[in-house]
Order: C-alpha cells, then sequence, then structure tokens
C-alpha cells in the first residue's frame, strides 16, 4: 500500500510556524519530519511518523505554492487562492524575507548578480546555511533590489510600500540594497569585526544625509529633482567634499584646530596625550577619505579606510568609547570656530554622518 | 420575453503574461449570454486593464436566465495570428431571479482556465431586470428559492412543506462525442463545463416549475448530482423538498401584512411576486386577484389553513402534469407485488438494507422467518395504522389516518429534510434503503430520459414500501446516490421511516394545534423514540423495553437514522463518530456478468457494513446512531462499502448490552485462554469508552422501572406471544444480564477479523470529537473559529496481496491514518470537534482507492460546558417559548396535493381510502397477504446470506425538556455572549461550512444557491508538483471560486457546502491528469454575535427576533 496522492485543503490556509521555518531554512521534508521528531512532536501529539510525514509534505507544498505570491507580497493580499487572515500574511511575508545575519555579511555590497549568485556554494558552505535558504535570501535582495532600484522617494517607503515589511525589515533591506548599489566593501579582513547591524546603522546615516534624497527632502519639488533617489549619493556632495582638503593641507588650519580640540578636551580625556600626538594623523585620515571620495573605487573602500585610518589608531591606543565621542563632537565642532574656513554646512553634512558611524564602528 | 440581463466589465488585474516580448498582454473580453455575444474594447499591454465597458444588455426569455450561465472569455488580442484564450468565468445569475436574495452580482472573479487553473481576475457587474410574465403556460420558474441546507433555513419560516420533489435530464457527454478526438482538450473540457451548467440550470428550472405545480415557492434540501455515465451520456438529477417559506424579517413576521415587505417590491419592481406568501407565490393565474382579495383580511393562521380553497381554483389555471399517481391504497398487495416482479425482471437486484441485528436468542426457525419479514413487508400495507390507536384517544386516531391518507396520496412522502422543529416528527421507524444494480445504455433519447427515471421510480417506491412496513407513512433525511463502473451502475436511495406529527396535517385552524401541541410537545417528549409498528405484528423481532424516560410506550434498544439528531432529544454523554469499512473482491466481468456478480454481494456487504457498526456501537457503549450514510463503491475488482454514523447515547433507550465472544472450540485449553484475553480487552475497550464519552446513564431504582401503568403492561403482555424476545424483557433488560449481551462468535478468520478491526479503532486524542451530523451530541458551546477543509487521499494496492483480508486492512488503515491526519493538523484549534465528516470513496482505477473527506472543525469552549448543562432547565424553557411560537407556525399541508387539487371527482375517492385505512385494521391485512409468494422469492437470496439473526434497526427521536439541545444558532445566540468576540474581522474573508449554521453567528440573509461544476486538466503533471501538487491546487482554486462567487454575490459565507464530486483520473506515463469537481452550497450573509449584542433586546427570548431585523436593515 502506498500513498499516491495525500493533499489537505483548509478554507482558511493553515500555516504551521515550525514546518515554515524548516522550510524556509532549506530542509528538505525528510530533513524537517528528522528534525521535527527530535523536537518531541510525536510524544507531544501521539501522532505517528507517517502522520508526520503527510504533514510536513503539505505544508511544504503549501508553501511552495504561496511562494510565487511572496515574491510581490500585495499579490498575496490581493489573490483569492488563499485565504489567510492579515496577521498570517504579515507573518508569511516577514519570515520569507528575513535573511540570516551570517549570510547578509557574506553578500553584503556585493554585486547582486549572477556572478556572486555562483559563489552562494562557497557561502553555504562556510555558514552552515542550506543551499535552498542562500538561494532565497540572495534572490529576495536581488528582487528588492530590482524593484526599488528605479524608483523615485524615500527607499525605505518604497521596500515598504512593495513589499509590506516591517519597518525594522524595510530600513534593514534599504541598507541592503544601498551597499549593493554603492558596492561598499565590506568583506575585508579588517572588516570582519562589524556585524551587519553596523553597516544598517550607517547606511541609514548615509541615506538620510549624503544622497539625493536627503537634498531634496525640504519642500519636494516633483519633477524638479528628475532622479531623485535615495540609492545614490550625491555626485554634487562627494565632489564639493574635496574643499574639505584645505583643513589638512593648510598648516595654520590644522594647527589652529588642533589647539582649539586640544583647548577643549585637556583634563576630560583620558588619553588625551595619545590624542594630541596622534591629531594630525587622524584629522587627515578623516579628511583625507572625504576628499577621494569623487573616486568609485574610494567610495567603495569608505569603510575600509575609516577602519584603517580613524578606528584601528585609536583602538591601539586603547581609547575608550567615551574618549572617542569626546573627541569626535569636539573634532567638528571645533571647524566652527576656524575663521579661514568657508564650508561649514559641507563639513557638518560630511562629519555629522561620519562621527555617527565611527562610533558604531569602533569596537572591538 | 420578460428579462433584461446587463452586464458590465471593470478591469482585470494579475493578468498572465501573453506577449513574451513585451512582458504583457492586451486583454479584451467577450461577454456571452445565450447566443449573443459582446466585446469590449482591446486593452494594450497591460496586466492590469481597465475596461470600464458600457453596459452590455441581454434581452432574454426568463427561461433562458434560468438556464444560461452568462460566459465571459477574457483573451489576448493578437494582430497576426488567432486571439489567446486566457480563461473564462461563468456565472450563475439565478440568484438575481428572486426578490430576496441579491439584487447585483459585482466584484472580482477569478479566471479560470481548464488547463492552466485560475490566471488573474476579472471585475464585473451583473443586473437583470425582470419584467412580469402572465403566461400561465410559462415554462420558467423564477423566483423559487434554492437551498442546500436539509432544515428550515435560519431566517425563514416554513408555512407549508409540500413535499418531494425530483426531476433529471440527460445529455450526451461532450467528451465521448466523436468530435472530442479533433478538438483540443481545452475545448472539450469547456464543451463540458458549459454543458453541465446548462443541465443544472435546466434541471434547477424543471424543479421550480413542479414547485409551483405544488403551490410552494422554496426547494429546501435541494440535492444535485451528476452521473458520468461515460458512453452511455451525462445524467444530472436533483431531488429536494418543495415548501412555502416565509421570511422572519420582524418579530411581526407572523402577521400576514407583514409579509409583503414593500421594500422588496421595489428592488424588483416588475417582479409580479415579490410576496413570499404561500398564495401569491403560486404561478400567476388570472384567477389570482381573487386570492389576494380574500386572504389578507384573515389573520394568518387563517390564511394557511384557507389553502384548500386557494388550491381548488388550480384546475382551471394549467393542467397537472404531476405524474402517475396512485389514488387507491398504494400500497396495497397486489400493486407493490407487480412493481417488484418488473423491478426482477429487468435484471438488478432490490436489496432491503434494514439494519440486521445480532440475537443470541433467536432461535435458527425464528431466524428465518425474520429475514423474510424484510421482504415480505414491501408489500404489507398500512402497518402503521396499528400503533395509532396506542397514541391516545380516537380523534387522534383519525387525524393520524388523515396524515397518513394525505401521504400516502403523493407519489413519494419523501422529505430531503434531516432535521426538523421539534413535534414535527411524532415517531422514527428506522433506515430504509434500497439498492438496484443497472447495465447502462446509451439514452437514445435525451430528451425523453425514461428508463433513468423509471429507475429511481422503481427504488423510490421501494423505499415507501420498505417505511410502510415499519408502519411509518413517511420518509426523511432522504437521498439518492450512484456508483458507476463501467457500464455497471449502483443505484442506492436511503431514508428514514416516520410518523409526522397528525396535528400538521389538520385542515381546521393551526391556532387549535398550538395550544394542544403545547401541551403534547410537554407531555410526549420522549415519543419519538417509540416505535410506530404495531407490537402485535412486528416486521422484525426486536428487544422492546418501556421507554426509559415516559415508561408507557415502547422503544426499541438500538436505532439507526439517517436524519440529524433532534434538538431536543434527551441524550447522555457525547457522540462520537464511528464508521463501518469493507472491501470485497470480485471477479472482472462483463456487462450483465458483472452486474449479476454484483448483485450477489451486495446483500453481503450490507449484512457486514450493519454488523460492524451494530459491533462498533456497542463497543461505544452508545445505543444510537444518526446521520446514517452507507455508501457502496463499485470498482472493476472490487467493492467498498462505507458506512459513516453519529453514535450517540439515547437517555429514552435502554443501556446496551456488551458484546460477548464465543469461541467454536471450547476444548482447546490455549485457545479458551485466548478468547478470555480478547473478551477482556473488549470489556476495558467498553469501560473506557464510557469514560472517554462521558456516558454515565442515571441508575433507575427498580421502582421505578416496576411501575408501568397496569393497562399498557397489560397489553404488552398480550402482544408478547408472538415476539420471541418478549419475556419480561422489561425486568430483565435493566439487569444488564448476559442475556442482553451482544454475542460474537468467533469461528473463522473473518470474525477473528472482526474483533481486531474492533480493536483497531482509535478514538480521537484528547481535546477532539467528531461527528458526521451537523453538530456534537453533547457539545453546544461553540465558540466562533471553524475551519472547512478537504482531504484526498489515494492509495495503490499491491496486486500481490489481493486478498480480501488485505484489502480490508489495507482500507481500514486509509481511513483512520486520514484521521489521525487530521486531528494532527487540526491540533492548534484543541478542543475542538469535527462536524459533518463526509467520507466518500471511489475506485478510480484497478488499484487505486480514492477517498476524499470534507469536514468542519468547530472550536468550543471546554468551560462553558460545565455551565450551561447547569443550568439548562430555564433556559430550555425559554427557548420552548421561542421555538414554539415559530414552530407552531409549521403546518405540512399534507392534504393540500389530495384534497384540494381534486376537487370535484376525488373528494369521494379520497374518503374512501382514508375510510379504508382507518376502518379496517390495515396492519393485520397485510400480515396475511401473500406470504408465502414473497417467502419462495425472497428466500433463495436470504439462504445466500446466511443470517444469523436479524432485526430492523428503527430510528427514532425523543425529546425532553430537561435538556437543552437546542437550534445551533439559538445556542450561539445566548452562550456565545460571554465568549470572547471573534478576532476575525477582516473584510473579504468568507467562510465556508458544511453545516447549515455559523456558530456564534446569525445568517441574516440567503443570496441563493451555489452550484459549480468544474474541470481541470494538465499535460504537464510533474512540473505542476505531481498529483498532490495538481489536485491541491485544484481544490484551493476551487475554493477560491466559490468564495468569489459569494463575495459578489454580497455574502459573507457559504453553509450547507457540500463537495458532491471529486472524479480524479491520472495518467503518469504521459504526465497527465484530469479532474473533476462539482460543489454546491448556500450563500448567505451573516453578522457576529457580538456585533449584533448592541442593539439586541436583553430578553433572550426576543433576540431572535431582534437580530433579523437588525440584519435586514444592515444588509
Amino acid at each position: 500500500m502506498t500513498s499516491e496522492l495525500d493533499i489537505f485543503v483548509g478554507n482558511t490556509t493553515l500555516i504551521d510556524e515550525d514546518v515554515y521555518r524548516l522550510w524556509l531554512d532549506g530542509y528538505s521534508v525528510t530533513d524537517a519530519v528528522a528534525l521535527r521528531v527530535r523536537s518531541g512532536i510525536l510524544e507531544q501529539t501521539g501522532a505517528t511518523a507517517a502522520v508526520l510525514q503527510s504533514d510536513t509534505m503539505d505544508h511544504y507544498r503549501t508553501f511552495h505554492m504561496l511562494e510565487r505570491l511572496l515574491h510581490a507580497p500585495p499579490k498575496l493580499l490581493h489573490q483569492l487562492i488563499f485565504q489567510i487572515p492579515p496577521s498570517r500574511q504579515a507573518l508569511l511575508i516577514e519570515r520569507y524575507y528575513a535573511f540570516d545575519e551570517a549570510f547578509v555579511r557574506e553578500v553584503l555590497g556585493k554585486k547582486l548578480s549572477k556572478g556572486t549568485k555562483k559563489d552562494l556554494d562557497d557561502i553555504s558552505t562556510k555558514t552552515g546555511i542550506t543551499l535552498k535558504s542562500c538561494r532565497r535570501q540572495f534572490d529576495n535582495f536581488k528582487r528588492v533590489f530590482k524593484v526599488v532600484e528605479e524608483m523615485r522617494g524615500s527607499l525605505v517607503d518604497n521596500i515598504q510600500q512593495h513589499f509590506l515589511l516591517s519597518d525594522r525589515l524595510a530600513r534593514d533591506y534599504a541598507a541592503i540594497v544601498f551597499f549593493a548599489n554603492n558596492r561598499f566593501e565590506t568583506g575585508k579582513k579588517k572588516l570582519q569585526y562589524l556585524s551587519f547591524g553596523d553597516f544598517a546603522f550607517c547606511a541609514e546615516l548615509m541615506i538620510q544625509n549624503w544622497t539625493l534624497g536627503a537634498v531634496g527632502e525640504a519642500p519636494i519639488d516633483l519633477d524638479s529633482q528628475m532622479d531623485d533617489m535615495d540609492m545614490d549619493l550625491d555626485k554634487e556632495f562627494l565632489q564639493d567634499l574635496k574643499e574639505l582638503k584645505v583643513l589638512v593641507a593648510d598648516k595654520d588650519l590644522l594647527d589652529l584646530h588642533k589647539s582649539l580640540v586640544c583647548t577643549a578636551l585637556r583634563g576630560k580625556l583620558g588619553v588625551f596625550s595619545e590624542m594630541e600626538a596622534n591629531f594630525k594623523n587622524l584629522s587627515r585620515g578623516l579628511v583625507n577619505v572625504a576628499a577621494k571620495l569623487t573616486h568609485n573605487k574610494d567610495v567603495r573602500d569608505l569603510f575600509v579606510d575609516l577602519v584603517e585610518k580613524f578606528v584601528e589608531p585609536c583602538r591601539s591606543d586603547h581609547w575608550p568609547l567615551s574618549d572617542v565621542r569626546f573627541f569626535l563632537n569636539q573634532y567638528s565642532a571645533s571647524v566652527h570656530s576656524l575663521d579661514g574656513f568657508r564650508h561649514q554646512a559641507l563639513w557638518d553634512r560630511y562629519m555629522g554622518t561620519l562621527r555617527g558611524c565611527l562610533l558604531r564602528l569602533y569596537h572591538d | 420575453m420578460p428579462g433584461k440581463l446587463k452586464v458590465k466589465i471593470v478591469a482585470g488585474r494579475h493578468l498572465p503574461v501573453m506577449d513574451r516580448a513585451s512582458d504583457l498582454t492586451d486583454a479584451f473580453v467577450e461577454v456571452k449570454f445565450g447566443n449573443t455575444t459582446f466585446k469590449t474594447d482591446v486593452y494594450l499591454k497591460s496586466l492590469n486593464p481597465q475596461w470600464n465597458s458600457e453596459w452590455f444588455k441581454f434581452e432574454v426569455d426568463d427561461e433562458d436566465l434560468q438556464d444560461e450561465p452568462l460566459q465571459i472569455t477574457v483573451l489576448d488580442h493578437d494582430t497576426y495570428s488567432a486571439n489567446d484564450a486566457i480563461g473564462k468565468v461563468y456565472i450563475d445569475i439565478d440568484p438575481l431571479l428572486y426578490s430576496e436574495a441579491a439584487t447585483v452580482i459585482s466584484g472580482w472573479f477569478p479566471i479560470y482556465d481548464t488547463i492552466h487553473g485560475i490566471r488573474g481576475e476579472i471585475n464585473v457587474v451583473v443586473k437583470v431586470d425582470l419584467f412580469n410574465d402572465l403566461n400561465r403556460f410559462r415554462q420558467s420558474s423564477c423566483g423559487v428559492k434554492f437551498f442546500c441546507t436539509t432544515s428550515i433555513p435560519k431566517c425563514y419560516r416554513a408555512v407549508i412543506i409540500h413535499g418531494f420533489v425530483e426531476e433529471l435530464v440527460v445529455n450526451e457527454d461532450p467528451e465521448y462525442q466523436w468530435i472530442d478526438r479533433i478538438r483540443t482538450p481545452r475545448a472539450s473540457n469547456e464543451a463540458r463545463q458549459r454543458l453541465i451548467s446548462l443541465m443544472s440550470g435546466e434541471l434547477q428550472r424543471k424543479i421550480g416549475l413542479k414547485v409551483l405545480e405544488m403551490r410552494g415557492n422554496a426547494v429546501v434540501g435541494y440535492l444535485q448530482c451528476f452521473d458520468l455515465e461515460g458512453e452511455s451520456g451525462l445524467v444530472v438529477r436533483a431531488i429536494g423538498t418543495a415548501c412555502t417559506l416565509d421570511k422572519l424579517s420582524s418579530p411581526a413576521a407572523f402577521l400576514p401584512a407583514c409579509n409583503s415587505p414593500s421594500k422588496e417590491m421595489k428592488e424588483i419592481p416588475f417582479n409580479e411576486d415579490p410576496n413570499p406568501n404561500t398564495h401569491s407565490s403560486g404561478p400567476s393565474t388570472p384567477l389570482k386577484n381573487q386570492t389576494y382579495s380574500f386572504s389578507p383580511s384573515k389573520s394568518y393562521s387563517r390564511q394557511s389553513s384557507s389553502s384548500d380553497t386557494d388550491l381548488s381554483l388550480t384546475p382551471k389555471t394549467a393542467p397537472y402534469p404531476q405524474g402517475p399517481r396512485i389514488y387507491l391504497c398504494p400500497s396495497s398487495p397486489s400493486l407493490s407485488c407487480g412493481s417488484l416482479h418488473l423491478k426482477k425482471s429487468c435484471l438488478l437486484l432490490s436489496e432491503s438494507s434494514l439494519t440486521p441485528h445480532h440475537s443470541s436468542l433467536v432461535s435458527p426457525v425464528l431466524r428465518k422467518s425474520v429475514s423474510f419479514s424484510e421482504e415480505l413487508f414491501l408489500a404489507a400495507s398500512g402497518m402503521g395504522s396499528g400503533s395509532a390507536g396506542k397514541e391516545g384517544g380516537p380523534f387522534k386516531a383519525l387525524l393520524r389516518q388523515q396524515t397518513q391518507s394525505a401521504l400516502e396520496q403523493r407519489e413519494f412522502p419523501f422529505f430531503t429534510l434531516t432535521a426538523f422543529p421539534p413535534g414535527f416528527l411524532v415517531h422514527v421507524g428506522g433506515v430504509v434503503s434500497a439498492r438496484s444494480v443497472k447495465l447502462l445504455d446509451r439514452i437514445h433519447n435525451p430528451d425523453e430520459p425514461e428508463t433513468r427515471d423509471a429507475w429511481w421510480a422503481e427504488i423510490r417506491q421501494e423505499i415507501k414500501s420498505h417505511a410502510k412496513a415499519l408502519g411509518c407513512h413517511a420518509v426523511v433525511g432522504y437521498s439518492e446516490s450512484t456508483s458507476i463502473c463501467e457500464e455497471v451502475c449502483i443505484l442506492s436511495a436511503s431514508g428514514t421511516a416516520a410518523v409526522l406529527n397528525p396535528r400538521f396535517l389538520q385542515d381546521g385552524t393551526v391556532e387549535g394545534c398550538l395550544e394542544q401541541r403545547l401541551e403534547e410537545n410537554l407531555s410526549t417528549r420522549c415519543g419519538f423514540c417509540h416505535i410506530p409498528y404495531d407490537e402485535l405484528n412486528m416486521p422484525f423481532p426486536a428487544h422492546l423495553t418501556y421507554c426509559y424516560n415516559c415508561r408507557k410506550q415502547k422503544v426499541p434498544d438500538v436505532l439507526f437514522t439517517t436524519i440529524d439528531l433532534p434538538t431536543d432529544a434527551t441524550v447522555i454523554g457525547k457522540g462520537c463518530l464511528i464508521q463501518a469499512r469493507l472491501c470485497r473482491l470480485k471477479k472482472k466481468a462483463q456487462a450483465e456478468a458483472n452486474a449479476t456478480a454484483i448483485s450477489n454481494l451486495l446483500p453481503f456487504m450490507e449484512y457486514e457494513v450493519h454488523t460492524q457498526l451494530m459491533n462498533k456501537l456497542k463497543l461505544k457503549g452508545m445505543n444510537a446512531l444518526f446521520g446514517l450514510r452507507i455508501q457502496i463503491t463499485v470498482g472493476e475488482n472490487m467493492l467498498m462499502g462505507l458506512a459513516s454514523a453519529t453514535g450517540v447515547y439515547l437517555a429514552a433507550l435502554p443501556t446496551p448490552g456488551g458484546i460477548q465472544i464465543a469461541g467454536k472450540t471450547p476444548n482447546d485449553g490455549s485457545y479458551e485462554q485466548h478468547i478470555s484475553h480478547m473478551q477482556k480487552k473488549i470489556n476495558d475497550t467498553i469501560a473506557k469508552n464510557k469514560e472517554l464519552y462521558e456516558i454515565n446513564p442515571p441508575e433507575i431504582s427498580e421502582e421505578i422501572i416496576g411501575s408501568p401503568i397496569p393497562e399498557p403492561r397489560q397489553r404488552s403482555r398480550l402482544l408478547r406471544s408472538q415476539s420471541e424476545s418478549s419475556d419480561e424483557v422489561t425486568e430483565l433488560d435493566l439487569s444488564h444480564g448476559k442475556k442482553d449481551a451482544f454475542v460474537l462468535e468467533i469461528d473463522d478468520t473473518d470474525a477473528m477479523e472482526d474483533v481486531h478491526s474492533l480493536l483497531t479503532d482509535v478514538p480521537p486524542p484528547s481535546g477532539f470529537y467528531s461527528c458526521n451530523t451537523e453538530i456534537m451530541p453533547g457539545i453546544n458551546n461553540w465558540t466562533s473559529e471553524i475551519q472547512m477543509f478537504t482531504s484526498v487521499r489515494v492509495i495503490r494496492l499491491s496486486s500481490l496481496n489481493l486478498t480480501n483480508q488485505a484489502l480490508n486492512k489495507n482500507f481500514n488503515d486509509l481511513c483512520e491514518n486520514l484521521l489521525k491526519s487530521l486531528y494532527f493538523k487540526l491540533r492548534s484549534m484543541i478542543p475542538c470537534c469535527l462536524c459533518h465528516v463526509n467520507f466518500t470513496v471511489s475506485l478510480p482505477e484497478d488499484e487505486l482507492i480514492q477517498v476524499t473527506v470534507t469536514a468542519v472543525a468547530i472550536t468550543f469552549d471546554k468551560n462553558q460546558a460545565l455551565q450551561t448543562t447547569k443550568t439548562p432547565v430555564e433556559k430550555s424553557l425559554q427557548r420552548a417559548s421561542t421555538d414554539n411560537e415559530e414552530l407552531l407556525q409549521f403546518p405540512l399541508e399534507l392534504c393540500s396535493d389530495s384534497l384540494p387539487s381534486h376537487p370535484f371527482p376525488p373528494v369521494k375517492e379520497h374518503l374512501e381510502s382514508a375510510s379504508s385505512n382507518s376502518g379496517i385494521p390495515a396492519a393485520q391485512r397485510a400480515t396475511s397477504v401473500d406470504y408465502s409468494s414473497f417467502a419462495d422469492r425472497c428466500s433463495s437470496w436470504i439462504e445466500l446470506i446466511k443470517l444469523k439473526a436479524q432485526t430492523i434497526r428503527r430510528g427514532s427521536i425523543k425529546t425532553t425538556v430537561t435538556v437543552e439541545k437546542a437550534s445551533p444558532v439559538g445556542d450561539g445566540n445566548f452562550r456565545n455572549r460571554s465568549a470572547p468576540p471573534c478576532a476575525n474581522s477582516t473584510v473579504g474573508v468568507v467562510k465556508m461550512t458544511p453545516l447549515s449554521f455559523i456558530p456564534g453567528a446569525k445568517i441574516t440573509k440567503y443570496l441563493g444557491i451555489i452550484n459549480m461544476f468544474f474541470i481541470r486538466e494538465t499535460t504537464s503533471l510533474r512540473e505542476e508538483g505531481g498529483v498532490s501538487g495538481f489536485l491541491h491546487a485544484f481544490i484551493a482554486e476551487v475554493f477560491a471560486m466559490v468564495r468569489a462567487h459569494v463575495a459578489a454575490l454580497g455574502g459573507n459565507a457559504v453553509v450547507s457546502y457540500i463537495m458532491k464530486q471529486c472524479v480524479f483520473m491520472e495518467n503518469p506515463n504521459k504526465n497527465q491528469a484530469q479532474c473533476l469537481i462539482n460543489v454546491s452550497g448556500d450563500a448567505v450573509v451573516f453578522v457576529r454575535e457580538s456585533d449584533l449584542e448592541v442593539v439586541s433586546s436583553q430578553q433572550p427570548t426576543t433576540n431572535c427576533q431582534s437580530s433579523c431585523t437588525e440584519g435586514e436593515v444592515t444588509t
């Protein structure tokens, strides 16, 4: 006696959260059944392995049918085939678009292309995440990227609107899309200590302040800003950043800046002497990063540079985070007292974001 | 002439990509009705086209309106080649044809293609303007409402229940026409879908005409089925119960003035029959005004009772083509005898499946006579009249005679209803069923489907005689089914023989009845269980005892019925699903040899199924079965029998005895040990089950038992002289002696198997209950969460081990595993009950068994159960008053047919037949009639069966004041007050349920019947996920289409949903599969109890009415 056909269709589609997780994690039916058996469900319910097998198959089939709709979540809401309560719909979408920290770190900033997709095998081996799951996550990134790529308006809003994700998840996707678009290097060994959260935080700040969307944030001129997008950095702004170079090129300005900072921080900083000794190096580092951002290549290396030029030196001198904060605050604020410097607004736009990023990046 | 159909195509969405180059579609729509077609403009390059078309208007006959579906085809425009079809939508516009249902159909419909499934959606608006039709010879029956629900729909009141209506239409199956060889599968499927849609429209119209002839305005318990007879054609047949319904639109609905709400008239201004009232809804006749002129002035009750005057007009209006009627006592021996011979001669086996009963007491001689009785009583007439005398005074007896004669005058006194208002059923006689095996031949003249009609007429005649043999004049819970394999077809019909309340039949004042009925209700609540036949001439030997409730009347020891548990029956503990499963191998044979082989097997199957049911019932410690449904399925090389029923413990019936196992070879020591081991196991199981289902019947002291009223007791003694089981049963029964026990003799492997199968049935996990009736006896605190589902399983048998035992085991495992899977899947709903569990078995191929289950899981509140059982009395009193108010308006106008429709000549005849019935003790006549002639004929197959001992089981109904088991919605009304309101308040959710109600909600409007037929085919089975993926998707799509149609009608639920057919065929080698599904149900609008609470009155007694009013206003 073999079961040829075995199905269960409810008027309200049954969703088993545990099985959904197993499916999302890319387990085969056999593996999923084994995992469920191990969870002790048979003992709890008095069911047999055959029942479990049939149940798992059934759920997998349902998920498989739902997957097509999950690719465009608004479709899931409007479709008529599966009657699913809204809370369940939200859960299905949210879980489907959720990703693994380990995975996202591997592909963050990489081009979401076929080439990268081929590397998923290695990522799967490296992270221990099933290839199936890797593919789903990768395809999700790519799908979201494709949809919002050409769109105007707020990146987060666009993602939320087209994928019905929670605010948190939409922000994460905004970061992923932003990183993929600007191809920020995140895979270098130096950057391994950074979490996705760190990058996402930086991405958010950068989207808010450094993109074209950030400029148009005030009264929105609907048609004037044809390429009002959150995904691309404001080219003009990057160009302007060259002007900041005077802060380190002009020796008087640099000295004045240093003395202003040192005066303000004297006695307040545990690592004052180290700071004083390193001031010029650090300042040069930060300003040079800004000045280089006109080249795409350097944009990509932004995080590498920040870590090399600022985080690592400070860390080697054992700066506590509070000292870094004091320093950066004073460092950016003091520029306002430099009479010879005329790019205050530019400086604030740059340094405001950078300060936030650096503070986030500064940890072990 | 009289109708204008208007259609507007608004927009489409989620269309498939038809042009690969642009990834877009240039869609347009064809709207077709009858032979007229309109087209929209092409909406270029969009997957979400906005056509916003003009109103397409079709001017059509109302006959066509009823028959034809509106056909909407979405196509992709192609400049150079033929336009590609994207898919179709069929819309049944019937719901727009009667005034109280939907007024507009508007919404998103899935675009369906038989090859690709659902491909996007289309937004359509449909309206109908109906004009007046004064043509008395009209062929349409617009305005007749159809309900699948097998009880009086919740927001209606039955003025009159007219009775049985049936019709069938046949056609050639397009799939088997020559043209099918050259056309695409898609074209073939669509031709089929369209034809069946057309045929069911026609069928419905024809049934409607019959209803109008009977002066009804609705069909309740409408059951339509398809017989795919293959080469020989396609039969669509339907049965139902014609009624005159009145909408309960306001608390004052009982007054005639409220019966013609002007609101409804406004909705369809041209509709001539806005008034659902009996008189106005009949066919329009020139004399109609006359009817109007006098009825409105009368009080309501007068009105309904005045129907005879009204009906006397009929002969002037139109000829009455009502089919042959038997005005002579139809059950006269010669007559039924003749029909039986006729039947036998045309190669079929008709088998009376009255429930067999095992009894160790019966002597061999008696056995024989017992078995004869089944067939014998086919010819017996007027058995029931004997018991009338016991009922009460001579007046009662007279009433009864009237009822009976009235019922006998109609061809088939059948009712497809399964639930009735309390007091409607007087006695329930037991399950009656008939089967016959037919050889299909080509239907030569589709317009005159005489053979099929004749087949069913035979079966029904047989059912009728069975009922008569049980002393009953009516059959309730009646249903018909077929099973077809190649050219052999088994026709089956079954129902429950019953005696209906004669008071409903009285011509006189209903008011008079009201008071009497109230009294009667209180005094004879357990009357349903009492035997309807004469003890003196019992059609079979049975253990009779005095009713455990009233102690006055006799009751049988076990009851089998096909109806739902009456709402007011006293049940101890909870019920459970009981199934008997059976397979029998059969040699492959052709034509007649095959039919003969099947005929020979059927009696064995029936017998074993009943034995199994009885064993399992005993094992559960219960004494009655409700909702019994026995399905016999025929395949190439086997027969399958599946019986499902809900077992309960009726308080009025005696405690069932245990099961005793007797070995054949008592000398063998180890064998003895084995037997005693088994016995112990069985005893343990019974005890466990009693605990599980909370069956603790109250101990009855000897004193009460010993004091029955002397008079009836004396009589019973007298009567017992003939009855084998009579010796002092009253005393002995209660002692639970061995005498009463059920003996299973283990003398061969079959018996061993029986015992084993008894013990392998696993009870559902804790927190789960299951039943196949509407509601679970013993649970009445439903919460609002429901989950309807369909589950299908197909297993392939390995051809090596095809023995009966192996088959049985496989089949048993299949069903048990399926149930286990359901329990597991629905575990999150615990505590919950699977209600209306409906199993269907089919044998699609040689080694395949397919089981389809549809049921609904309903959650209930465990804690509330305790409270409710504690305070039933006051509530039930309150309820009783509401119920009565409603129910009293429920006269069954049985006389209407006989008396008024033949006002001039038949009166005398009628009187004669009535007097012949009442005057002569017909029962006695019957017994003397041709016993021997039947005996000879019957003995042959009865010998074959080797019936060990067999009694006919009677179903019976009982009511008591003490326990409330009220109508479910009513229950919800009161109980769910304190329950948390349902969180599910999303727009667009359409609930589906096989039940006639929605827990925790009030149905405020019926929008019309949903009856849909779909075919799905694939040539890429593997790509679609194999057979499971294919069918899973298809069933989900069917659900979606049903929901979309309901939503478009403005509804939010389907009640009485049923999947009548699910024919699945596969050819994995060719990577192909095809499936046909037929579903039906009633589209309704419901309002949550919690929403109603604001407006509903504080008093529970008025709650029902006030909420109805509210519903009217809001919808």
